[in-house]
């Protein structure tokens, strides 16, 4: 009874707030610059679905390409840092900063380093974001292990290579699908306004604002609903992802930082 | 640290320079490598040395004194989408724990919300600037930006403000309870204080996405004044001045660095009982 | 008038094969003044009746009055005050606005507030530490201003749910004997719940036993041990006597489980 509840209460506010957007558009005639309404929305994604797929591909492409790179970089890098302790005090500090600042309009500078048609620059830069991501909190499953697990690991005069082997690397493992579950929904955001500042137009977010400046908003909205199907997507795998790799029960650490 | 992290980017940068391909090169057949020549990467005192330099040839204002006006104007967006983001947050947080079917209701759209690019609304709200009139006010473009902003931010907040409110120990609200307190009292003297460190990551979250809010706002409408719009014609000018749009870059960069310290102020007033626990 | 009566409460839990017979007709009367603790092993059923008396809880069955009203009258009128296991005080507030709290809520003024709780920390001995904040305080000074915050709008009854329990051996003994001080300078009844023989046996008046399953009560021993004011109280033949009987009576349920922690 209780899941059911647990289930039924969400679609149902979700079923009133379509079924409320529908009415308002409907009853009040709103004009499809202003608004549009679910079921146009719903029609229009069927009927254009293979363009929305295309561009889909494109975004996704580089928001894939961003993640793998970005994640096996990061954990590359916090495996060297977490080592050295200069490193990571050198690390960490700009890491906190880059948090707050937007960085992706670097892609303007990206631009400029490649050629014109070339994704290369939105891929870089949901690397680079994905990277401080996976960095940040995989560094942290890395560094902050049991006070307790490491004494007892000294009375074995274990070596540095077998603490990281035994203790570091499963401890950071939690921490790493943390990360993911971040960065793969932060990579198809990222990926997706990188396209506003110019260079190659395949994509969502360049699609978006063509639909819009041909007046076509029905069209914009569908696509919005591929972008919104995307970053789900990418949520949802690496949740997945998190469960098949930790049989024993995930999410015991408190949640990392984006 | 910092500065010494910073100088070491500086130095990476130039080195990559000194032995970088000037025209690109290709890694493993991918044509990865960035151009190294001095149009797409200019050097680093190039950069620093353009804030001083005239904006336009002729003009008396230094690119420094447009690229800071611009961060202002910016700023003042962001700082109105993130009160309205956190305001709103806040509120829908309270009734989310005031009432269990409307917690039910929301928080798993609440958590979605996070994970999907809801900046891809961005320029269709941009686009009712100028053109939504209610009685005789007409929408301003930036307010636009400022919405925009806003709804980025109140996402992190509801999330954050409802598990903080939600955190208050089981004892304490049996203590309250043996007060004979009511909702509003418990609200008052227990959630809402104990609500603060669960709530201050979700400000700081909140600040940086109205910052993003913002400024893809205003680079998606061109929106005039702020630094989103200056990043993107500085961009179109590289060829002619490359070392221009790093100098936008640094103001947006300057824009998340004043949001960030902001949130770190709002923590210090909020929670003055604390003692310094290392927050990173 | 007693201050407490438990009269022929059961306390059920859930229902099905989820059922749990917490309490199965329990008869308890406080006398106005008097110690009485309660004592045995876990799921006996003695948190429950606690939080019974305190109204946190409705019984299935039977009634709870206290200081003659309806439970649930007594903690609108805040007849009772309440220590917990841990002290449970509000990071974000110094020791005096912790014990002001329950003042607070009943509407009193600043001033006369302020005062109350001022002499409350004179009365636990704490005055110095007014504008601390209790991350300051050590555990066993928490617990004090805990129960300056239980007692702050003088209630003449006292519910206290273990707590000493997560204090070392020292600081337990100094702060039973700084509770019966206190209680005795004002007067207060108190009920009070405790895994610990030697404990019941210092503080209590009557030494109320009870065993699980179905959780009841199955002995009441009374303690006489004079004023209890010297240091000698705790090495008194007549301490180890109690102590020995409390054990028994604990051993004497059926026998089949571990009677709490002995020793302390």
């Amino acid at each position: 009874m209780r899941r059911v509840t647990r289930v039924f209460v969400p679609v149902l506010f979700g079923a009133a707030f379509f079924g409320a957007w529908e009415a308002l558009v409907r009853g009040l005639d709103l004009k499809p610059y202003f608004l549009v309404a679910p079921s146009t929305i719903a029609e229009q994604f069927g009927s254009s679905w293979s363009l929305v797929w295309r561009s889909m591909k494109v975004s996704g492409g580089n928001a894939l390409a961003g993640l793998l790179i970005g994640t096996g970089l990061g954990i590359a890098v916090s495996l060297v840092t977490s080592r050295f302790r200069l490193l990571h005090e050198l690390v960490t500090p700009l890491a906190v900063a880059l948090n707050a600042i937007p960085i992706f309009v670097l892609v303007s500078v990206f631009n400029n380093m490649f050629a014109i048609t070339s994704e290369v620059p939105r891929r870089l830069m949901v690397t680079l974001v994905v990277y401080f991501v996976v960095l940040v909190n995989v560094t942290r499953g890395l560094v902050q292990v049991d006070r307790l697990h490491m004494e007892l690991m000294r009375s074995y005069a274990a070596s540095d290579w077998q603490v990281l082997r035994r203790v570091r690397i499963p401890n950071a493992v939690p921490y790493l699908f943390t990360a993911l579950k971040i960065a793969a929904p932060v990579a198809v955001i990222t990926a997706f306004v990188s396209e506003y500042f110019g260079g190659s137009q395949n994509g969502l977010g360049s699609a978006i604002a063509r639909s819009i400046a041909a007046s076509r908003n029905d069209q914009a909205w569908a696509y919005v609903a591929g972008a919104c199907l995307l970053g789900l997507t990418f949520y949802l795998i690496s949740t997945l992802l998190e469960t098949v790799a930790t049989p024993g029960g995930a999410g015991k650490r408190p949640a990392g930082r984006s | 640290m910092f500065t010494v992290s910073l100088l070491l980017v500086a130095v990476a940068w130039e080195s990559y320079k000194l032995a970088g391909p000037a025209d690109g090169g290709s890694l493993l057949g991918w044509r990865v490598l960035p151009r190294a020549n001095d149009r797409a990467m200019p050097h680093v005192w190039d950069m620093v040395a353009r804030l001083a330099d005239p904006e336009r040839r002729g003009s008396d204002t230094t690119v420094a004194q447009v690229v800071l006006s611009g961060t202002w104007y910016s700023l003042r967006l962001v700082l109105v989408g993130f009160a309205l983001g956190t305001l709103v947050g806040f509120g829908l947080a309270v009734l989310m724990a005031r009432f269990r079917l409307v917690e039910r209701g929301l928080l798993p759209y609440l958590v979605v919300s996070q994970t999907v690019p809801l900046i891809a609304l961005a320029p269709l709200v941009v686009a009712w600037g100028g053109r939504v009139s209610i009685g005789g006010w007409v929408w301003p473009r930036w307010l636009s930006a400022s919405v925009i902003g806003a709804f980025l931010a109140f996402f992190p907040v509801a999330v954050a403000a409802l598990r903080g409110l939600s955190s208050a120990s089981r004892a304490s609200l049996e203590l309250m309870e043996s007060y004979a307190a009511t909702w509003w009292q418990t609200f008052r003297r227990l959630r809402l204080p104990s609500s603060v460190p669960a709530l201050v990551p979700g400000l700081r979250l909140a600040a940086s996405a109205s910052v993003v809010g913002v400024v893809v706002a205003e680079i998606s409408t061109g929106l005039r004044g702020g630094v989103g719009r200056l990043i993107i014609e500085y961009g179109r000018q590289t060829t002619s001045d490359p070392a221009k749009v790093y100098t936008a870059v640094f103001g947006a960069a300057v824009l998340g660095l004043m949001m960030a310290g902001l949130v770190g102020v709002l923590d210090l007033v909020l929670s003055p009982h604390r003692r310094a626990e290392v927050a990173s | 008038m007693n201050a407490v009566d438990v009269g022929s409460v059961s306390m059920i839990f859930g229902d099905g094969a989820s059922r749990v017979e917490a309490l199965v007709d329990v008869n308890l009367g406080v006398a106005q003044g008097s110690f009485v603790s309660l004592i045995g092993p876990s799921g006996c059923g003695k948190s429950t009746v606690l939080r019974l008396i305190a109204n946190l809880l409705e019984p299935t069955r039977g009634e709870i009055r206290v200081q003659g009203k309806p439970a649930r009258q007594s903690r609108l009128d805040q007849d009772y005050g309440m220590a917990f296991q841990h002290a449970g005080l509000f990071d974000w507030r110094t020791v005096t606005k912790n014990i002001e709290l329950p003042l607070e809520l009943k509407g009193w003024d600043r001033a006369t507030r302020r005062e109350r709780a001022l002499e409350m920390l004179e009365l636990v001995r704490l005055p110095e530490f007014a504008g601390h904040y209790p991350w300051q305080l050590s555990g066993g000074m928490q617990q004090r201003v805990a129960i300056a915050r239980a007692l702050a709008a003088r209630p003449t009854l006292l519910l206290m749910d273990e707590p000493f329990g997560a204090l070392d051996e020292m600081t337990r003994e100094h702060m039973q004997a700084e509770l019966l001080r206190i209680c005795r300078e004002t007067g207060t009844s108190v009920v009070f719940v405790t895994h610990s023989i030697p404990e019941a046996v210092y503080l209590s008046d009557h030494v109320v036993v009870m065993s699980p399953r179905p959780g009841r009560i199955t002995a009441t021993i009374e303690v006489d041990l004079g004023d209890r004011q010297g240091d000698d109280t705790r090495e008194a033949d007549e301490f180890y006597k109690k102590i020995t009987e409390v054990r028994e009576a604990l051993r004497s349920d059926r026998g089949e489980h571990p009677t709490g922690v002995e020793d302390r």
